[in-house]
C-alpha cells in the first residue's frame, strides 16, 4: 500500500491512525480459523465411537491436534483482543479509565493463552 | 456591520445528538441492528466466559479422576445453564461472524438481503439454542 505524502491531489492521505485494515483482516482470519476449528470438533465429535476419557483425552494426546487447538486459541484470544478493545473505546470516555481496562484485557488474555498451553500440554 | 445585521434574532439552530441511554427501551432497532448489538453482547459474553471454559477444559483433560469430577459438575443445573449461556453465545456470535464474511464479498448489501439474512441468525441461533437446552435437560 502506497501513501502519497506530497499533500496533493485525491490520494493524499487525509485521516486515520490506519489500523483499521489491519483489524479488519486479523478479525476475519481469525474468525475463518476459529469455523474451521469449530467444523473438525463437530466432524471428530459426531463420528466418534469411544464418549469415554480416553477417547477426549486420546483425541488431545496428539500432538497435530495440541498444536491446531492453540493456534485456535491464539486466534480466539487475538480476535477478542480486538472486539473487546472496540468495546472499551465505544463506551469508556475517560482515557485513565480506558487505559487501565486495556491494560487489565491484555494482561488477563495473556494469562488464559499460558493457561491453555498448560492445559494442553498436560494430556 | 449595519445595526440591523447585529441586532437580529438569533435562528433556535436544531441540536442532534446520539440517542441517550434511557432512550433505548424506546428506539426500534431493525432486525440487522439486533443482530448487530447481539454480536457485541455474545462477544461479551463469551469473553466474560473463558475462565469457566479454561476451568472445564482443564477438568476435562487432566486425568480420568478430573474428568469424572467434570462429569459431576456437568450435570449440575447451574452449569448446565451456563452451558447453555455459552451455546447461545457462541452459536450467535458464529452465524453473525458468518454473516459478515459473506457481506464482505458484496453480497446481501440491500436492505431486503440484508434484513433476511439477520432474521436468518436469529432463528438459526433459536433453533440450536432450543435443541441443546432439551438435550441439555434430558427431554431427548
Amino acid at each position: 500500500m502506497s501513501i502519497n505524502n506530497t499533500g496533493i491531489g485525491p490520494k493524499r492521505k487525509v485521516v486515520g491512525a490506519h489500523y483499521g485494515l489491519k483489524d479488519w483482516l486479523a478479525q476475519r482470519v481469525t474468525g475463518v480459523l476459529m469455523v474451521v476449528y469449530t467444523a473438525i470438533l463437530f466432524f471428530t465429535f459426531f463420528t466418534a465411537s469411544n464418549y469415554s476419557y480416553e477417547g477426549w483425552a486420546g483425541l488431545f494426546a496428539q500432538q497435530w491436534f495440541k498444536l491446531f487447538t492453540l493456534v485456535t486459541f491464539a486466534a480466539l484470544f487475538y480476535h477478542a483482543w480486538v472486539g473487546i478493545r472496540n468495546i472499551w473505546m465505544d463506551y469508556v470516555k475517560p482515557v485513565g479509565v480506558r487505559l487501565a481496562l486495556q491494560i487489565i484485557t491484555i494482561g488477563w488474555l495473556v494469562a488464559c493463552a499460558v493457561w491453555s498451553v498448560q492445559i494442553l500440554w498436560s494430556v | 456591520m449595519s445595526e440591523a445585521v447585529r441586532e437580529a434574532p438569533k435562528k433556535e439552530r436544531p441540536e442532534f445528538r446520539n440517542i441517550h441511554v434511557t432512550d433505548l427501551m424506546g428506539y426500534r432497532l431493525p432486525l440487522a441492528g439486533i443482530v448487530s448489538i447481539l454480536h457485541r453482547i455474545s462477544g461479551g459474553l463469551i469473553f466474560l466466559l473463558l475462565p469457566v471454559v479454561l476451568f472445564l477444559l482443564e477438568q476435562s483433560l487432566r486425568s480420568e479422576y478430573s474428568f469424572a469430577y467434570f462429569q459431576g459438575i456437568a450435570s449440575t443445573p447451574l452449569v448446565k445453564l451456563i452451558f447453555l449461556a455459552l451455546i447461545w453465545g457462541y452459536t450467535q456470535h458464529f452465524c453473525a461472524g458468518v454473516r459478515h464474511l459473506i457481506m464482505d464479498t458484496h453480497a446481501w448489501g440491500d436492505k431486503d438481503s440484508a434484513r433476511k439474512s439477520a432474521a436468518g441468525v436469529l432463528v438459526i441461533t433459536a433453533i440450536v439454542t432450543l435443541l441443546v437446552a432439551l438435550k441439555l435437560f434430558g427431554v431427548f
